[in-house]
């Protein structure tokens, strides 16, 4: 782990070295203060070489980083921005920001997006406009889809489904074989939200999903059910794991690396935790979720980490120059390389050698349109009360009406203003 | 001052100061000064700010927009709310099982045999750890595939049982881990009151031929009232603010079936997806509510005691 940390900031070093050159070097001062949330090793590591590249290219600029714990960061933001605001702050897109946007707290950088830097950035722009407007710079996302137990699969003769017809099949013949289709941890609610999306998505089509995280679509609509429909064939053939309610999603892997279910629909994060738990580059492999209507573009749910300058920022000019630096093409390809993601500017490239980041990098390319996901689509009230009734569907299918006339009522009071 | 020009003789006092001659009245309030300041300040005034927040519709950053009682009328058709508030009365009930317990627990251990020392802080040991260990130790008892729980039931031909994750498990599950720490507490409170009980009276009662149960009941455990009231008070409050155990051991789940009211006030107002301190405050003041009526009880019970001394 050290020595990928040490290549990886290697790595960063020289490509942004090559950047400053490109990069005319505008004059900064002053004091810069930048927030982060990536208290893992990885992306601990991955800042701390951009910061200090940046810092090189402006020497009359102080740079001041205070790295807080991501759990605890998402609390602490709402104390910082209204009393002690910094100059760059971490967050997320999607209507995860729309409290900070509504109450003017974070700054319009709708003037980064102009130019050539907007069309870059495309892919990204919708998740990160409100009104209109953008109000922070992308500078990660990660792909969600199936990670798979490859020797299971060879071991049964099975192929990788591309359809919900042979999803079905395929995971049959797992159930037969005594084994689980996919192992899952609802302990903390979100993970049910993820198999959600991608049946939504897949069932009814990214509009639809948009207008019902909206809150514009009915949840007692007959789309609704249809989606659920189709998730309880696979809850009712006993795919998923018994007691997943007791489980966080780092639980929920000890059942696929012992080889008591074969796959595990989550977010590119999982990998490293995955292979640290045993499993090899041959035995993993990844797909994508399977088409399930006929006709409907594939979208995908890629959940995007952005950066932003909060409205009380002391130096917005050494922020902006900060955000554009983060987000250029070279310095994307070195960052994203290093946090095992995927780089937002499309004029990047994806490490070649890491399979699931290349995968991933292939279909969020091809992909119709990007979700965030359930709890950064939908307002934090609506994502709470939703992803409850998903745990509860899990253990209790047959409450599937009282879950949807609940979570429409729901709907109708979060929405009303 | 028409004394002044008046010649002062030897044994005339002093002109004291303001102070010197109301020390007396004035010495304890200065010295309860400092704990009446905090005291209002985190207490008293945050009861009546929680009280006018729950009037408002207010996520914490924004203006705050006064909508009356609405707050409380959604409390009133929130399923949510009554699942945590049964939760609470299960909690009060049965978390005073730890009163018996721990006198049983007490009466066992009040003996002399060697090392009875050690026996005593064993027992004890469950109180001492901190209530996040109690809840760590306990998730991994009751797990599914691994905990010790299931292996036990799994001798006798039952189980498994997913007792954190099933909903009608799931409240009685984390009552019994929070027995362990407050049987512990009962027991210590009961030990020091066991040290009191008169040797004559028993003595007594045995001439009379009291044995068994009836000497508990009749002679033992009337001596131990203060130590039953005290264990009774600790008990009660334990119960309602259960937070910490439920945190760790479930977050609320599994959909919310574990959730008491703390708990929930929690989870509308401050955690990850709360934002709603209006709705969260107007939880506050009836749990609030509720707890007055034990402490109106508690107090009214300690002013007749004092006042029948």
């Amino acid at each position: 782990m050290r020595s990928i940390l040490k290549a990886s900031a290697l790595a960063l070093a020289t490509s942004v070295a090559l950047v400053s050159g490109a990069v005319a070097a505008d004059k900064l001062s002053g004091e810069m203060k930048i927030f982060l949330d990536t208290s893992n090793p990885a992306p601990r590591a991955t800042f701390e070489g951009v910061i200090a590249q940046f810092d090189e290219m402006h020497p009359d600029l102080k740079i001041e980083t205070t790295i807080i714990d991501r759990e605890a960061y998402k609390t602490q933001i709402r104390n910082f921005l209204t009393a002690n605001p910094p100059d760059v702050a971490t967050w997320y897109a999607g209507n995860r920001m729309l409290p900070y946007v509504t109450t003017g707290l974070f700054d319009d950088v709708s003037d980064l997006w102009t130019g050539e830097l907007g069309e870059e950035l495309a892919s990204t722009k919708a998740a990160m406009t409100i009104d209109g407007k953008q109000w922070g710079i992308p500078y990660s996302y990660y792909q969600w889809g199936v990670y798979y137990r490859k020797d299971i699969f060879d071991e049964l003769g099975l192929t990788v489904p591309t359809n919900w017809a042979e999803e079905k099949a395929n995971c049959q013949k797992i159930v037969d074989s005594g084994r689980k289709c996919y192992t899952i941890g609802t302990k903390f609610l979100w993970t049910a939200a993820g198999w959600f999306d991608y049946l939504n998505l897949r069932t009814n089509g990214y509009e639809f999903h948009m207008e019902l995280t909206a809150g514009k679509a009915s949840w007692t609509d007959d789309r609704v059910k249809a989606t659920m429909a189709n998730w309880r064939e696979l809850i009712d053939m006993g795919a998923f794991i018994d007691d997943h309610t007791a489980y966080s999603w780092q639980e929920a892997i000890p059942f696929m690396v012992d080889g008591q279910a074969t796959a595990y629909l989550m977010g590119n994060f999982a990998v490293d935790a995955i292979k640290s738990a045993g499993l090899t580059n041959d035995q993993l492999d990844f797909y994508q979720f399977p088409l399930i209507t006929e006709g409907i573009p594939m979208s995908e749910e890629a959940p995007t980490d952005t950066l932003h300058i909060p409205s009380g920022a002391a130096n917005k000019e050494a922020a902006r120059a900060f955000l554009k630096f983060v987000a250029s093409p070279e310095v994307q390809t070195s960052m994203n390389a290093s946090l095992g993601q995927l780089p937002v500017n499309n004029k990047s490239s994806v490490n070649t050698e890491d399979k699931f980041a290349k995968a991933g990098f292939e279909m969020l390319n091809n992909a119709y349109a990007l979700a965030q996901f359930f709890d950064r689509d939908a307002p934090a009230e609506m994502a709470k009360v939703g992803m409850e009734g998903f745990q509860e569907f899990m253990v209790r299918p047959d409450n599937v009406d009282q879950i949807l006339a609940r979570l429409e009522k729901a709907r109708e009071r979060i929405y009303k203003d | 001052m028409s004394t002044a020009s008046l010649a002062r003789s030897e044994y005339a006092p002093e002109n004291r100061s303001w102070y010197k001659r109301n020390e007396i009245r004035v010495t304890p309030w200065l010295f309860l000064a400092p704990a009446i300041l905090f005291f209002l300040v985190y207490v008293i005034i945050p009861i009546f700010q929680s009280f006018e927040i729950s009037l408002f519709s207010w996520d914490g950053l924004g203006p705050r927009e006064y909508i009356g009682t609405e707050n409380y009328v959604e409390l009133w058709d929130d399923p949510a709310f009554y699942t945590s508030l049964k939760n609470n009365l299960i909690w009060l009930i049965l978390y005073l099982l730890a009163i018996p317990a721990g006198l049983f627990i007490a009466l066992f251990l009040n003996q002399t045999v060697f090392g009875i020392r050690l026996y005593k802080s064993l027992f004890f040991f469950p109180f001492v750890i901190s209530q996040v260990v109690v809840g760590l130790v306990f998730t991994w008892f009751y797990d599914p595939t691994f905990g010790l729980f299931n292996t036990i039931i799994g001798w006798v031909g039952l189980g498994p049982i997913n007792v954190l994750g099933d909903p009608t498990y799931v409240t009685y599950g984390i009552i019994a881990a929070g027995l362990w720490p407050q049987t512990a507490y009962c027991m210590i409170l009961y030990l020091t009151g066991l040290n009191a009980v008169d040797p004559e009276q028993i003595e007594a009662a045995r001439l009379d031929g009291a044995k068994g149960w009836k000497m508990l009941w009749y002679v033992v455990v009337p001596q131990l009232k203060p130590a039953t009231f005290i264990a009774f008070v600790v008990t009660i409050i334990g119960a309602l603010r259960s937070f910490d155990l439920i945190s760790v051991m479930t977050n609320g789940g599994p959909f919310g079936e574990s959730r008491v009211l703390s708990f929930y006030m929690f989870e509308v107002a401050l955690s990850e997806y709360g934002f709603r301190m209006g709705y969260g405050a107007a939880i506050a003041v009836v749990l609030f509510i509720i707890m007055l009526f034990f402490i109106a009880y508690f107090l009214y019970s300690m002013y007749r005691d004092e006042r029948g001394r």
